[in-house]
């Protein structure tokens, strides 16, 4: 199979949604002509005009809450937002009009929007341009939100997102943008909701989501080498969560460890910890670890920031310690 | 009062003069459902100011949109809602608009292009002008309208919006509804300058009128709305109202902001009912005893609305997870392992 990258598979997405609904148009700022500072919609403009490619002035509570209206009255407006860590700007627009219109409406509107945007550290782009902040989104009702681990994720569940009749908040790793993936040539979609086993294994469950899905696959490699089987999930979207098959892996191998790039206090993997221990209790035969971003702003010199994100060493030390039970009692 | 047009506009007027009072009715009957404890929470009534809602809607067609306040019922009566869908969403009723999951500060009618009430303060700026960009991408020839208090123009998304809407000439309209206070506060102590000059630094056309005068709003806003079908928008009108209750149903002692005096003024020498009341009976449109009747028709209306939704019933609890997702049923109830 042809190999693309993240960039030109999320370029290929819209393309093609682009040319099946002509209601669909991206807006943002510097996404016609400069395509980006990523470079990911280069050519999308010569193809699709201004109208449907739209530059805007840099003001993203405005242009967020004309998507909204846009979504709103007919059409399907992909959200081009330049920095994860810039939702903090939209954040009204997004969860007080967005998430709430079906449900306020009792089922009579909707806003079918994508906000495409970015997480990832180790980038050395300091704290205000290196957030994970997919958790602070997938708190509230009436967003999904979807985090592709590859070229391949990131074309199907984009196709996906641009389809639902829902507000979808994708995250792309900012630093996979290069990373190439196999990705067929003949159109797909992923369903939301539905995990993917990258590997299989026996001895323990490691859940990653994005870019943390690579630092488990690598974690699972050396762990294998030292003979012990671990399982490597990624749910692809955390709303929907595909409970099931967590659940499903985590009474096969009885210890999981749950990785992702948010901040790991009060976010996605403690989420999915206690949902494991609710419902697979008596299976485990250790606590669920979570494994996120340290609580502290990412730091600018890449001495203390690497120190600050999971890597496929400390995944593979706790998983270590998971099965030869040091972590039972773990304070 | 504006001139008179021709004696062939005497429906037109009697419209109009007829949806204000069936505003002023609903107010006070939404009142009387607060002070007598039928109502859960509160509201924000909009009688003092049914020539702006009524004066605009007028000059829209269906097909146009419209987004509204917190202080919401008057345009959601101009643009054409029925009383008992409005009177059962206040309550909490499956019958009303939104199933009773809105209530007063998110009715919406999407039916008659209202796209809802807004408890965010300025936040349906986005929203109005984001409908105005469907109609022009989709080559409709709509019009959006977008209600908001002086004390919305406070918030930075009116400046990005503009912008915007000026630099791609989008057919909506800011509809600036300058009651003299946002909740408390006197607006001259929280907007510098002047009001319709924000809109003019964009390059947006902008008008200011009397807000109690429903022929002036009408027929500014006929002009305004057909040039913006025609491409010409965005513009910007700043209506010079008034609220007669407090900021809400509950704001009852309120002299340390506002004095009666100001009030009786305003009610008695400046209300957009009286005074077009008094014109149509002076032209000839329509008699004293004509009028009477229809007040009290529109009164009967109401209760019998009040009644109705007073007995509707409220929606399933099963309905809580119902409505977060559009392709969900139940949100809370997906299968598990
Ligand atoms: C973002 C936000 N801030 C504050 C409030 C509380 N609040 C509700 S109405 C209001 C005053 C609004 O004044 P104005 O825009 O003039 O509208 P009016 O009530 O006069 O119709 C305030 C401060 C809110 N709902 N939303
Ligand atoms: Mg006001």
């Amino acid at each position: 199979m042809r190999e693309i990258t993240l960039s030109q598979a999320v370029n290929e997405a819209l393309a093609e949604e682009m040319r099946r609904d002509e209601t669909v148009f991206i807006i943002g700022e510097d996404v016609a002509e400069a395509g980006t500072p990523f470079k990911v919609l280069s050519g999308l403009v010569e193809e699709f005009g201004t109208d449907r490619v739209v530059d805007t002035p840099i003001a993203e509570p405005g242009f967020m809450g004309l998507a909204v209206g846009a979504a709103m009255t007919g059409t399907r407006p992909v959200v081009d937002l330049m920095f994860g860590d810039f939702i903090y700007l939209i954040m009204d627009q997004l969860c007080n009009q967005a998430a709430k219109t079906h449900y306020m409406s009792g089922g009579k509107m909707s806003a079918p929007l994508v906000v495409r945007t970015n997480l990832g550290a180790t980038r050395r782009s300091a704290a205000q341009h290196s957030q994970s902040l997919h958790a602070l989104v997938a708190h509230i009702p009436g967003l999904k939100v979807a985090l592709p681990s590859s070229a391949y994720e990131a074309k199907g569940l984009l196709k996906t997102a641009i389809r639902d009749n829902n507000p979808v908040v994708i995250f792309e790793d900012k630093l996979m943008y290069n990373d190439k993936a196999p990705v067929p040539e003949e159109e797909y979609l992923i369903p939301f909701g539905e995990a993917h086993i990258k590997r299989a294994g026996t001895d323990v469950t490691l859940i990653g989501t994005s870019s943390m899905v690579q630092v488990c696959e690598k974690a699972a490699g050396n762990l294998a080498a030292e003979g012990i089987s671990a399982e490597v999930i990624d749910p692809r979207t955390i709303v929907p969560l595909d409970e099931a098959a967590l659940l499903a892996s985590a009474k096969k191998t009885s210890r999981v460890i749950v990785v992702d790039e948010g901040h790991q206090s009060f976010g996605i993997t403690g989420e999915i910890a206690s949902r494991i221990n609710e419902k697979a209790f008596y299976h485990l035969d250790a606590p669920v670890l979570r494994m996120g971003a340290m609580d502290v702003p990412v730091p600018f010199t890449p001495v203390l920031e690497d120190l600050t994100v999971p890597t496929p060493q400390s995944v593979a030390e706790n998983a270590r310690k998971l099965v030869s039970g040091e972590m039972i009692h773990a304070a | 009062m504006s001139s008179a047009k021709t004696s062939s506009n005497a429906e037109d007027y009697l419209r109009m003069y007829r949806q204000m009072v069936r505003i002023r009715t609903f107010e006070d009957n939404a009142n009387q459902l607060y002070l007598s404890a039928k109502m859960p929470g509160l509201t924000h009534m909009y009688s003092g100011e049914e020539a702006v809602a009524v004066g605009i809607c007028e000059a829209l067609r269906v097909t146009d949109k419209i987004t509204s306040t917190h202080r919401g019922h008057g345009h959601c009566v101009a643009k054409g809602a029925e009383f008992k869908e409005m009177f059962c969403e206040l309550l909490g009723k499956e019958e009303g608009y939104c199933r009773g999951k809105g209530g007063s500060m998110h009715i919406a009618d999407q039916s008659n292009g209202n796209l809802g009430a807004n408890a965010i303060v300025g936040g349906s700026m986005g929203i109005a002008t984001g409908s105005a960009y469907t109609a022009r991408l989709l080559g409709r020839d709509d019009v959006t309208v977008c209600f908001f208090g002086d004390g919305a123009t406070a918030q930075g998304l009116m400046y990005e919006v503009m912008n915007m809407a000026a630099l791609w000439k989008l057919p909506v309209i800011y509809a600036c509804e300058n009651n003299g206070y946002s909740e408390y506060t006197r607006t001259d102590e929280i907007a510098a300058g002047s009001i319709i000059a924000r809109a003019e630094a964009f390059g947006i056309e902008a008008h200011q009128v009397d807000g109690q005068d429903v022929l002036a709003v009408n027929e500014l806003a006929q002009k305004l709305v057909a040039r913006a079908r025609k491409g010409e928008g965005p513009f910007f009108i700043e209506l010079m109202t008034y609220r007669y209750h407090g900021h809400h149903v509950g704001d009852i002692n309120r002299e340390y902001y506002r004095s009666k005096e100001e009030e009786r003024e305003w009610k008695q020498n400046r209300d957009p009912i009286i005074k077009f009341r008094g014109w149509l009976v002076a032209q000839g449109v329509v008699s004293e005893g004509e009028i009477d009747a229809m007040n009290a028709e529109i009164e009967r209306d109401a209760a019998a609305a009040v009644e109705y939704a007073l007995n509707a019933s409220y929606p399933d609890v099963s309905e809580v997870d119902m409505h977060v997702f559009t392709d969900v049923e139940h949100a809370l109830s997906q299968p598990t392992a």
